[in-house]
């Protein structure tokens, strides 16, 4: 493993018994002693806590920085006041996705957390693309999440968050310096992200894992609580080749993108506003299998349980713990999208009967 | 109990061979959401794939260890899979095998050749 990077925790998921793995050109920790099981439902009753440092954490700044990355994503961007948040598509030319992301308005800047996998590529896109704009690499900053119904009263005895709401960020000093807060996460529970200096942070993850409600989660259970919570993963349910209309993701993009004078302007317009019109071909669906067998990434879904071609494939599957039942997502053609209907994964063979159902498998519980 | 390559464990009850996992499998398969067993009184071969196992991670095959009949199943594995990780070597069995002639286990690991086996 030696071309991968490591994060500025690596000594500290060693220590506490990390089965570390390849991910994204890091090594990373898929799993604790807990197991991947007790780690998403100790997130889902108490506070789990996930090093997220290999994403990229990127600063634009300029004149007029809004109004320049609206040209890359369809998002209202000079609509999100400061100390806001929103989630963010880059798109392509034929309307696929190049990478979803995360951005803020910080008042002097706009602070943007990208995909492991894409930062290189998405940093030297908004190089190429932001005239003018100055794109900062973050990367003497960690970045950790804290998820979990107990996360706000954990983070509170080292900093003052408490009046955070979802989607709110702040600047918040705490005793391991500035600490940079979004109130969001990628596990349909309340929580934070949070960027802290590289030379504080493991500090500052001992001082959180130092309360009984906190416990240190991997990757393993990371995707489990996603998909519970109907959340896209980059790469598997959404790529270049999938247009946010498909992937039911109408609701980022905001009405200032869609008619007016800012309407378009971004790549992939033409396609992606015409499908907003008109529907997309496909779909982008919630599957739940009969039975306990998970239909996983890249089952063969058909209409029928016997012949005909292929209709579509899953994208993501997985036994859901906290539903206690295999979930998947994955794309059928929009007639066969109603939630309700019927149809079928080949797993081993054998067709297995799916329901569509609506998104998320669980319902989330953000703090509004 | 003898084991296997394929790290299940067999151990001989009157006529008939339980089989199961070892807790070292366990281990590395992680949490076990999804045990399909054969039916009752299927006739199987030496290698053939009788058990499906879903954790966490991935879908596993279970080989037949022997040639025989499946005679009984552990049903309870439905509803609980877990009980695989919780007690891989006794509430987690996955079914018992009449074979014809016992003495076919001799080909398998004992103990102390497994422990070498997984290192």
């Amino acid at each position: 493993m030696s071309d991968l990077k490591r994060t500025g925790l690596y000594d500290l998921h060693v220590d506490l018994g990390a089965k570390m793995v390849p991910f994204a050109g890091y090594e990373m920790p898929v799993q604790y002693p807990l197991g991947v099981m007790k780690e998403h439902l100790w997130t889902r009753e108490n506070a789990g806590l996930f090093d997220v440092s290999h994403m990229g954490q990127v600063i634009l700044r300029g004149e007029g920085v809004a109004a320049a990355f609206e040209a890359l994503v369809p998002m209202d961007v000079q609509g999100v006041t400061e100390g806001r948040q929103r989630y963010g598509l880059f798109t392509n030319d034929e309307g696929g996705i190049r990478d979803d992301l995360m951005f803020a308005n910080r008042g002097d800047h706009l602070f943007v957390v990208v995909n492991a996998a894409c930062k290189d590529a998405d940093i030297a896109y908004m190089r190429e693309n932001l005239a003018g704009i100055e794109v900062e690499e973050i990367s003497d900053r960690a970045l950790v999440a804290l998820q979990g119904p107990k996360a706000e009263t954990a983070f509170q005895k080292i900093a003052d968050v408490a009046a955070m709401k979802f989607m709110d960020v702040a600047t918040v000093p705490s005793a391991f310096g500035d600490l940079w807060v979004s109130r969001s996460g990628y596990t349909g529970e309340d929580g934070f992200e949070i960027s802290v200096a590289n030379d504080q942070a493991e500090a500052f993850v001992r001082a959180l894992l130092a309360d009984d409600d906190v416990a240190a989660i991997g990757l393993g259970a990371r995707d489990s609580l996603r998909l519970e919570a109907g959340l896209c993963l980059y790469g598997s349910d959404i790529d270049t080749t999938t247009t946010p209309v498909e992937a039911d993701l109408k609701w980022a993009i905001q009405k200032a993108r869609r008619v007016g004078d800012r309407a378009g302007g971004f790549p992939g317009a033409d396609r992606i506003l015409a499908e907003f019109e008109n529907g997309a071909a496909r779909a982008r669906v919630g599957l739940l299998p009969d039975g306990r067998a998970p239909m996983r990434a890249h089952t063969m879904l058909f209409a029928d349980e016997v012949g005909g071609e292929p209709i579509g494939e899953v994208t993501s599957g997985a036994f859901g713990p906290s539903i206690n039942a295999p979930m998947s997502m994955g794309y059928v053609p929009a007639e066969l999208s109603v939630e309700g209907t019927v149809i079928w994964g080949e797993v081993r063979g054998k067709r297995l009967p799916a329901k569509v159902t609506a998104l998320p498998f669980r319902p989330s519980t953000y703090k509004r | 109990m003898k084991y296997t390559e394929e790290h299940e464990w067999l151990r001989v009850e009157g006529d008939l061979v339980v089989v199961g996992i070892t807790e070292h499998a366990t281990e590395q398969l992680g949490d076990i959401v999804f045990v399909e067993l054969p039916e009752e009184g299927t006739e199987v071969a030496k290698d053939d794939e009788v058990v499906v196992i879903e954790s966490v991670k991935a879908a596993s095959d279970i080989l037949a260890p022997l040639d025989g009949e499946i005679v009984e199943v552990n049903d309870v594995l439905a509803d609980n899979p877990s009980l695989v990780n919780d007690d891989p070597l006794n509430d987690g069995w996955f079914f018992k095998m009449k074979v014809e002639d016992l003495s076919v286990l001799d080909e398998y690991m004992d103990e102390a050749a497994y422990k070498a086996h997984i290192g």
